[in-house]
C-alpha cells in the first residue's frame, strides 16, 4: 500500500539533528518503498534554512506548527497540537524520536486519535495492505513483528538503530504555515527550571567510542580511570543503571533501556555484568569489549573481545598501550 | 494523600539466555519454573509512594493486573509497607495490549476510589512498551508527568524531577495526576522486613473481574488489540567472545589494545 508518513521534529537550528535524520530515514524508506509522501511537522515557527535541509533528505512537505506553546514545548502541548494537525495530513504513519518527549507524546496522541502505537521501532515496511513494524521485547531477547491494518498508527523510532536519511530530494517542495492557537489552559503541567549536566568532550549518544562502568567499579572514583581512557579514545563515558542508582555518576550517563541508546564503533564495558536492562541500550555496538573479573558474567555472551580480570589492574596498561598506539 | 501504585508481575528478566523461551501461539515468554518478580521500576514507584506517605501521611494501594499468581506481586508490595492491595484477574483480559491494560487499570482505580496520585514504573521489564503511564492519564483524563524520579507536594500541586537527555527538569502539575517513575539514588527500593512479608502473606488480596469494573470488552483481550502481533523471533547471537590471554592483568590490558589495533578497531 502507499504509505504517507508524518515526521514530528523540533525546530532546532538550520540542519536536521542526528535524531531527526534517523526518524526521517525510517520515513524515507517507508515512503519510497511504497510511493508515498513524507511530511515533516516542525514544532515552533519557521527556521531559516531548515526547510531546504528537510527537502534534501526526502521531505515532500514541511508543516510549520506555529504557537508560542510549541517553542521548547511540554509533551502535553505537542499532543494538543498534533491531535488537530494529523487528521489534516492524510498520514498513515506518524513517526517521532523515542526521546524523553516522544515517550509521552506518542501514547497520548495515539489514544486521542484512536490509533495504534508501536514504541522503540527498529524497522518498518509497507506491505500489500498493511504496515509492519519491528521492535525488541524482553530487553532485546526477542524481536516482535507487529502489523497495522488500520490507520493512522503512531510510532517512536528507537535512536541509534536506524540508518539516517540519505540525500534524496523530495518530490514536492511545499511549505505550509499552520497557526495552531493552543489554549494555554489545556496545558496543565509546567517546567519550573532545568538543570543540564555538563558535557565534557563528545556527547555519549554520538560518540564513536563509549567506555562504560557498572556495579563492579564499586564507587565513583574508578570512573576517573574510565574518563582517562575515554579521553585518549576521544570517546564518552557511560554507566549502568546500578552505577547511576548508586549515585556514583549522573543519570544522563546511563546507557540502557531507560537511559541512552548507543551504537558506537567500540563499546568498552568495565565491571559490567550485562543485565538485560543495560544490553537493551548497547548491544547494537559494532565491537564490544568486556573487562570483568567474573568469567560467567552475561556480558561475555555479547562481547566480541573479553578480558577476565580485575579492571583495576587491566585498565592502566590498556590505557597506556592505547595511548602509545595513538601517539605512534 | 492517597496514592495508587500499579505493579506488574513479570518473569525474572535476568535469567540466562538459554532459559528464555517463547510460546509460539501467544508469542509470550514461557514461564516454566522461572521465578516471578515485581517489574523493577514499579518497585521504585512503590518506594516513591512510601517516602511520600512518610512525609504527608495517607494511604497507598497497590494495584495488580494479571494471572491469579500476580497476587504475589501485590503481596510483595504490601510486605514493603503499602496499606492495601487489589488484583484484577480475568481470563477474558489475557492478550490485551497496553491500551486495554490502561483501560482496565483506569476502571479499577475508579472502582477503588480516585486517589490524589497514580504511580507506574516508567517501563516494564518484559515487553517494555513504556505506554501504560501516559495511556492511564488519558483514560482518567488527568495530567501526566513521565520519567520522574522524585516527587514532592506543594500547595495542592506536585513538583517532580523529570529526567531528560542532558539532565533534569523541575516540573509541576495539579492533583490528581499520573506519574511514571524512573530510578535514581533517591528511590532505591527498601528491603522488606521478614515480619512484614509474613504478615502480608497471610492477607487476602481482593480479586476483581472485568464485569466488576464495567470494562469495555471490545477494547481488551487479543481481539481488542490495535495491532496484530504477527511474530516474535529470538535472534541468534554469535556468542563467540575471544578471551584475551596474559600471565598478568597488565599483560592482558596491553594485549587487548594490540588486538584491537590488529582488528583495525583502534
Amino acid at each position: 500500500m502507499m504509505v504517507d508518513v508524518l515526521v514530528v521534529l523540533d525546530a532546532q537550528g538550520a540542519l536536521p539533528s542526528r535524531n531527526a535524520l534517523e526518524v526521517l530515514g525510517a520515513a524515507q524508506r517507508l515512503a519510497d518503498g511504497s510511493r508515498g509522501k513524507v511530511k515533516a511537522a516542525v514544532l515552533g515557527g519557521p527556521v531559516e534554512g531548515l526547510a531546504a535541509g528537510l527537502f534534501e533528505v526526502g521531505a515532500d512537505q514541511v508543516l510549520w506548527l506555529e504557537d508560542p506553546l510549541l517553542v521548547d514545548p511540554l509533551p502535553e502541548a505537542v499532543v494538543a497540537a498534533l491531535v488537530g494537525v494529523v487528521p489534516q495530513t492524510s498520514a498513515h504513519v506518524i513517526l517521532m524520536a523515542d526521546d524523553s518527549r516522544g515517550r509521552e507524546v506518542a501514547p497520548r496522541l495515539a489514544h486521542r486519535l484512536r490509533a495504534g502505537l508501536v514504541t522503540e521501532v527498529i524497522g518498518v515496511s509497507a506491505e500489500e495492505s498493511s504496515v509492519r513494524f519491528r521492535r525488541q521485547g524482553y530487553g532485546g531477547r526477542c524481536v516482535f513483528e507487529l502489523e497495522a491494518t488500520q490507520f493512522p498508527v503512531v510510532g517512536t523510532v528507537k535512536l541509534r538503530t536506524m540508518e539516517p536519511a540519505r540525500q534524496s530530494p523530495g518530490k514536492g517542495k511545499e511549505e505550509v504555515r499552520m497557526s495552531i492557537g493552543l489554549d494555554p489552559l489545556r496545558v496543565r503541567t509546567r517546567v519550573l527550571g532545568k538543570v543540564a549536566e555538563e558535557v565534557r568532550g563528545v556527547r555519549l549518544e554520538n560518540a564513536r567510542v563509549v567506555v562504560s562502568g557498572g556495579r563492579g567499579l564499586k564507587g565513583p572514583e574508578p570512573f576517573r580511570g574510565l574518563e582517562d581512557l575515554a579521553q585518549v579514545l576521544r570517546g564518552a563515558v557511560g554507566a549502568t543503571r546500578a552505577a547511576t542508582d548508586a549515585g556514583w555518576v549522573p543519570l544522563s550517563w546511563q546507557v540502557g533501556q531507560t537511559g541512552k541508546s548507543v551504537s558506537p564503533e567500540l563499546y568498552i564495558a568495565v565491571g559490567i555484568s550485562g543485565a538485560i536492562q543495560h544490553l537493551a541500550g548497547m548491544s547494537g555496538s559494532k565491537t564490544i569489549v568486556a573487562i570483568n573479573s567474573d568469567p560467567d558474567a552475561p556480558i561475555f555472551k555479547v562481547a566480541h573481545l573479553g578480558v577476565v580480570g580485575d579492571f583495576r589492574a587491566v585498565l592502566p596498561s590498556f590505557t597506556a598501550t592505547v595511548k602509545s598506539l595513538a601517539d605512534r | 494523600m492517597n496514592i495508587v501504585v500499579c505493579v506488574k508481575q513479570i518473569i525474572d528478566p535476568e535469567i540466562p539466555t538459554e532459559q528464555f523461551r517463547l510460546d509460539p501461539a501467544s508469542k509470550r515468554q514461557i514461564r516454566g519454573g522461572l521465578s516471578l518478580v515485581i517489574s523493577a521500576y514499579d518497585q521504585n514507584a512503590l518506594e516513591v509512594a512510601l517516602q511520600l506517605r512518610e512525609k504527608v501521611g495517607g494511604k497507598i494501594t497497590a494495584l495488580g493486573l494479571g494471572e491469579p499468581e500476580a497476587q504475589g506481586a501485590v503481596k510483595s508490595a504490601m510486605g514493603m509497607g503499602v496499606d492495601a492491595g487489589v488484583l484484577v484477574s480475568d481470563p477474558a483480559l489475557a492478550g490485551s495490549d497496553s491500551f486495554g491494560v490502561a483501560h482496565v487499570l483506569a476502571r479499577a482505580i475508579q472502582k477503588v476510589g480516585m486517589p490524589d496520585l497514580v504511580l507506574t514504573g516508567c517501563v516494564s521489564g518484559d515487553t517494555g512498551n513504556k505506554m501504560v503511564g501516559p495511556l492511564l492519564a488519558e483514560e482518567l483524563g488527568l495530567p501526566c508527568l513521565t520519567f520522574v524520579s522524585r516527587i514532592e507536594f506543594k500547595d495542592e500541586r506536585v513538583v517532580a524531577r523529570r529526567i531528560v537527555e542532558d539532565g533534569y527538569e523541575r516540573v509541576e502539575g495539579p492533583l490528581p495526576l499520573v506519574a511514571s517513575i524512573i530510578s535514581d539514588d533517591s528511590n532505591v527500593p527498601r528491603y522488606s522486613k521478614l515480619k512484614d512479608i509474613m504478615a502480608a502473606a497471610r492477607k487476602t488480596v481482593p480479586v476483581l473481574k472485568a464485569a466488576d469494573l464495567g470494562v469495555d470488552m471490545t477494547r481488551v483481550g487479543s481481539a481488542g488489540r490495535r495491532l496484530l502481533l504477527r511474530d516474535a523471533i529470538i535472534p541468534q547471537r554469535e556468542s563467540r567472545c575471544e578471551l584475551v590471554p596474559g600471565d598478568t592483568p597488565a599483560e592482558q590490558g596491553e594485549r587487548l589494545a594490540l588486538r584491537l589495533r590488529e582488528l583495525k578497531v583502534l
